[in-house]
């Protein structure tokens, strides 16, 4: 039984985090911080070759978290796997112990490291969240040729248990084919939904008043900001994110603060950006806008706790 | 038709090692449109070639260069000349290319590389909008294909990369995803958008394909099974 999924059903404000496996087979970092998350955090997320830059598997790397304690989230994306490898490993994941699964379609090759591969997309993100459920049916999605409706499928040997998962975009832009995407994930399966990060509260009180009709539970992402300079590339380069002037204005005067020091200007950004998400977090668990928060630290997954901590929880 | 591109001189000259005579092949159909088989294309070739000091025993611009019963015939007035050369060096399309190593037992080498199946925006400018998947969906979509205009091929809506209605892969692209939307709400079908599209069926899209329509009146029934709507005609591949 998912742990994550007992925590959202009991109204606990869930707390999940990141962890990013190697390029390599050293785990010894990602394992490190994984152990300073250990009973701050609800469940961990491991990414699959995350942004199409290949590294360590998220199977393996979820079951390396669960030997160590944690309650892994497989991150499972349909970029690299088709149809059968994609059930195959659900069905690996699964006999390994790990109960979480989030859907998702992942990143085109073209942006990763490896843009010469071909990707595959078999299926997305709303067909991977069909297939899970009909895994946890105890059926496979083979399918008798022609367009339809999912038919039965062949009966499995031992069914799955998954609790799954799906990404939205509040701030996507524009918001109404998001919102329908939405809509068909939660039809599909899905259970929870991680939010890409989202900065302005008050927008994410709007899309908040939309989810609420679908019975799933949402956890705000929050993307810890190092720099006023992260800030501004995120707004110009990373689509569905959008970080307010005077979040970016708040970071600028810390670094400023430091003067010529470069290695202070560092520090005290990281800083500001550390109680800019603690102080989202706090506000999100005071609000009960939503049922929990994902924090994303990219790189930074040891400072994670001390988010936690300024958030007061 | 098929969007095609010459490939580089460079290349061309390599796959023609040690070949003294050539005998170029042009298509008046696609490649013409393309500007890589038509008439000032072989001239150009057959000058280029010349200069290299290979000799050009001679030229013809096939109707169709796919048409393998046209093209044997249109070969059979060349035939000395096509017994004088040691290779032909074909100006169409792959499918074009194969016409010919079906039909001739000499070396046949393309001189193009095909991009895809293309629509005309406008003079020199085309666009791909269908992946000929064998199994069209732009009925549900407003007419337009997401399996092809989308670069991940989604067909349940737009991914996260949507950025300000364009594409996170080439900013100067719309997303085709909100093109759909777009579209649909336009016509007030959106309900269409909302339908859960199951995993799509690959089958038809399985290589090689063939298809053959019986004559009318003819009786016959070929062997495979049939869908709907093909009464007396056989698609293989495809598994239809």
């Amino acid at each position: 039984m998912s742990k994550l999924k007992q925590a959202l059903d009991a109204g606990e404000f869930v707390i999940t985090a990141e962890a990013g496996p190697p390029k390599g087979t050293d785990v010894s970092q990602m394992l490190h911080h994984a152990e300073g998350l250990k009973g701050k955090v609800h469940a961990v997320n491991v990414t699959d070759n995350q942004s199409s830059v290949m590294r360590l598997g998220s199977l393996a790397g979820c079951h390396l978290l669960l030997d160590q304690g944690l309650e892994p989230v497989f991150q499972l994306t349909c970029r690299d796997r088709n149809r059968l490898a994609l059930q195959s490993d659900l069905l690996s994941a699964h006999v390994l112990g790990i109960r979480n699964v989030l859907a998702l379609t992942g990143d085109h090759v073209l942006v990763g490291d490896h843009p010469q591969a071909k990707p595959v997309f078999d299926v997305e993100s709303v067909q991977l969240l069909q297939i899970i459920e009909r895994l946890n049916c105890g059926r496979d999605c083979a399918t008798k040729s022609g367009r339809d409706e999912l038919p039965d499928g062949t009966e499995l040997q031992g069914k799955t248990e998954f609790y799954s998962g799906a990404v939205v975009t509040p701030e996507a832009d524009p918001i109404e084919p998001q919102l329908i995407k939405f809509e068909k994930k939660s039809e599909a399966g899905a259970r929870f939904f991680q939010t890409q990060a989202i900065y302005d509260l008050d927008n994410f009180a709007q899309f908040m008043k939309f989810a609420r009709q679908f019975e799933v539970k949402i956890l705000a992402g929050i993307l810890l900001l190092r720099s006023a300079g992260m800030a501004n590339y995120l707004n110009k380069f990373v689509p569905g994110i959008n970080v307010p002037d005077s979040l970016i204005a708040e970071l600028k005067e810390a670094k400023d603060r430091a003067g010529d020091d470069k290695k202070l200007a560092a520090k005290n950004q990281l800083d500001a950006g550390i109680a800019i998400a603690a102080r989202q977090i706090r506000s999100i668990h005071e609000s009960k806008v939503c049922d929990g928060v994902h924090i994303m630290a990219i790189g930074l997954e040891a400072k994670v706790p001390r988010i936690i901590e300024q958030a007061g929880l | 038709m098929i969007i095609s591109k010459q490939k580089p001189f460079k290349e061309i000259l390599a796959c023609l090692e040690g070949v003294e005579r050539v005998f170029l092949v042009g298509c008046g159909d696609c490649a013409t449109v393309c500007q890589t088989g038509g008439e000032d294309q072989i001239v150009e070739m057959k000058q280029r070639l010349e200069a290299e000091g290979k000799k050009v025993t001679g030229s013809m611009i096939g109707e169709s260069a796919c048409h393998i019963l046209n093209m044997k015939r249109e070969l059979r007035q060349h035939k000395a000349e096509v017994a004088d050369a040691q290779a032909l060096l074909v100006m169409a399309c792959g499918a074009g290319i194969q016409t010919f190593s079906e039909v001739l037992d000499k070396p046949v080498y393309t001189a193009n590389d095909s991009l895809f199946l293309g629509n005309v925006q406008r003079f020199g400018h085309f666009s791909e909008h269908c992946s000929l998947c064998g199994s069209c969906i732009v009925n549900e979509t407003g007419g337009i294909c997401p399996i092809t205009n989308c670069p991940k091929g989604l067909l349940n809506g737009p991914c996260g990369g949507v950025d300000k209605g364009m594409c996170e892969l080439d900013s100067e692209r719309e997303c085709a995803w909100v093109k759909i939307y777009n579209r649909l709400k336009a016509l007030g079908q959106l309900d269409k958008l909302r339908k859960l599209q199951s995993p799509k069926d690959y089958c038809s899209a399985e290589k090689p394909r063939m298809r053959v329509i019986e004559r009318k009146g003819s009786g016959t029934q070929g062997p495979g099974t049939q869908g709907p709507g093909t009464q007396g005609s056989v698609t293989k591949g495809g598994g239809k």
